[in-house]
């Protein structure tokens, strides 16, 4: 999958707006040149001003707009870094490394069946993938409670179901329960949600026999693959290392459910 | 203006290299930094056979700073001849590969490897904290460091830098250990050991429990050692710890240090050695500096 990654910049992208859109869930257009080279499933890294916290912010792209030259990052308030990042607002500016890691394997999926399925913060990628494929597009939604987001949007790209885990909107449960409860089929699974949910549909691909690509998230630092602190266990060896552990920010965020041990 | 400085008998371009761990073999960077501009790039550590390295998390942040304990996560050294140090060749930079191990058999076999490599010097990690075998335990105590030094100072045919850990108590004890086994060079610091706890899981930020603490935050603690290492020993220093910038290398130069290395802040900045190239030339015009040496251990004492 390494056709798909551009020359990696550092540059300044200037906010073209921010609002929130659900409790602690921000919505954020920026206007800047790497928009030219993202897909569904690739991540910037958003920089702090704030010197005390070094480290760049890894965060999916959730929507892009190559004509414009603009990304839509929809991020959730996880700490000091992203709270800083959620009181800017239109015409601010934020530093961005990108585009990186790869994404979703776009042809794969032409004139298939398709799940796409999203859980929480998992949920901004599917935008984009969703408005990406050429597919019969089931999008799979798992939120919380009934503060919903980016439900809309999806709509406009696919068959929308949602499942909530007090049961407030949709499906009571999870994604998985939206399989079950409306018999639903497909080739292929794109996905990416917490780990356990992860796992559930590593499991369930592999019971179906059909691919499913899953999109992982780690602790990262460098994220261009040098530093070696966002891996995770592979079945084969990989290629970088030589060892079973593929670098998250490189050799994915993306992978295949059952190259990855999780 | 002459920005060359010579260590162990290998002349360098300029000052300036990345830290052994936080530059890879330079192929993630070379998307941002021109290679040719750097004195040196010093390799990710590598042992004979591949290392795994620790479970995640491997990294987290602190104020100024973070921890890591990827635990030497490394391919062997059979793929790192054949694949990182031909990579390295087609750039004019020296080459510095670090090299570590959990015993000293294992040392002396990667540092027997590329005897006739085209590898410019080695610098001999006894001072990772994040592995349970080998590594700090040669460079915590003056008599293994001797040994090891040593040992390996019989079998190399590249001149030998001693990277040193800051977890001591006294190090210019320890370079001396160091020079007086034969060293040809010491860098410093390696990280020093640190620890998170997440409060709300009430559970260690790193999957290891402890971490290198490296960043900004340990500059200071950095620039004492450089100072009183230089002190102690006639060969050279390669100083690092938290160098974000040239005013932050200048710093080591002036307490002692004939070189610097960036680390950490190469995640914060991509583009931050070549910057510091630039800065530290910037530096001399302003100052009218006409060689980078006379900056070295150029601080005042009184």
């Amino acid at each position: 999958m390494d056709s798909q990654t551009a020359r990696k910049k550092k540059v300044e992208a200037t906010i073209v707006s921010q609002k929130q859109i659900a409790e602690q869930i921000y919505d954020l257009w920026l206007e800047t040149e790497l928009a030219q080279d993202a897909h569904a499933g690739q991540f910037v890294a958003v920089y702090p001003k704030n010197a005390a916290t070094l480290l760049p912010r890894p965060i999916s792209i959730c929507e892009v707009d190559r004509e414009q030259c603009r990304l839509r990052l929809v991020y959730r308030i996880a700490g000091k870094g992203t709270a800083e990042f959620s009181v800017y607002g239109s015409g601010d500016t934020l530093e961005i490394l990108g585009v990186l890691g790869n994404g979703f394997p776009i042809e794969a999926a032409k004139d298939k069946r398709v799940f796409l399925m999203g859980g929480g913060i998992g949920i901004p990628p599917m935008l984009e993938l969703a408005k990406e494929l050429d597919a019969d597009k089931h999008i799979l939604l798992g939120y919380r409670n009934q503060d919903l987001f980016l439900q809309d949007d999806l709509g406009e790209n696919g068959q929308v179901y949602i499942a909530t885990e007090d049961g407030s909107v949709g499906v009571h449960g999870n994604v998985m329960d939206i399989i079950r409860v409306n018999a639903l089929e497909a080739d292929l699974i794109m996905a990416c949600g917490p780990m356990p949910m992860l796992r559930a549909i590593k499991q369930y691909a592999a019971e179906k026999g059909i691919d499913a690509y899953i999109s992982l998230e780690e602790r990262m630092a460098c994220g261009v693959g040098a530093c070696l602190g966002c891996v995770c266990r592979t079945k084969e060896v990989d290629h970088h290392s030589h060892v079973h552990n593929a670098r998250i920010c490189t050799d994915g965020p993306v992978f295949e459910a059952r190259e990855v041990d999780i | 203006m002459n920005t060359k400085v010579t260590i162990a008998g290998v002349t360098l371009s300029n000052p300036v290299m990345t830290a052994s761990g936080t530059f890879g073999s330079g192929m993630e960077y070379s998307d941002f930094v021109d290679l040719n501009r750097l004195g040196a790039v010093v390799t990710k550590g590598v042992a004979n056979v591949p290392w795994q390295g620790n479970p995640t998390p491997r990294v987290a942040e602190t104020y100024g700073g973070m921890l890591n304990a990827i635990g030497l996560q490394n391919p062997g050294i059979d793929v790192f001849v054949e694949r990182d140090i031909p990579f390295l060749q087609k750039y004019d930079t020296k080459i510095i590969v670090n090299v570590c191990g959990k015993t000293v058999k294992d040392y002396v076999e990667v540092v027997e490897r590329l005897a006739d490599e085209p590898v410019d010097m080695l610098e001999i990690n006894v001072s990772c904290p994040n592995v349970k075998e080998g590594a700090i335990a040669f460079g915590q105590k003056p008599e293994s460091l001797y040994d090891i030094t040593s040992q390996i100072k019989k079998k190399a045919k590249q001149p030998v830098i001693m990277k040193l850990s800051p977890n001591v108590t006294d190090i210019a004890e320890m370079a001396r250990a160091a020079e007086a086994a034969g060293a040809d060079a010491l860098s410093m610091i390696n990280t020093i050991t640190g620890m998170k706890i997440d409060i709300h899981r009430r559970k260690f930020a790193l999957a290891n429990k402890t971490g290198g603490l490296s960043g900004p935050a340990i500059k200071p603690v950095a620039v004492r050692m450089v100072y009183q290492a230089s002190h102690a020993v006639k060969i050279p220093i390669i100083g690092m710890g938290g160098i974000a910038n040239a005013e932050d290398a200048i710093e080591f130069l002036l307490a002692g240090a004939s070189a610097v290395a960036v680390g950490a802040m190469n995640f914060v900045n991509p583009y931050a050695a070549v910057e510091v190239v630039e800065g530290i030339e910037a530096y001399m015009e302003r100052y009218g500096i006409e060689d980078v040496t006379e900056l070295i251990g150029a601080v005042e004492e009184r």
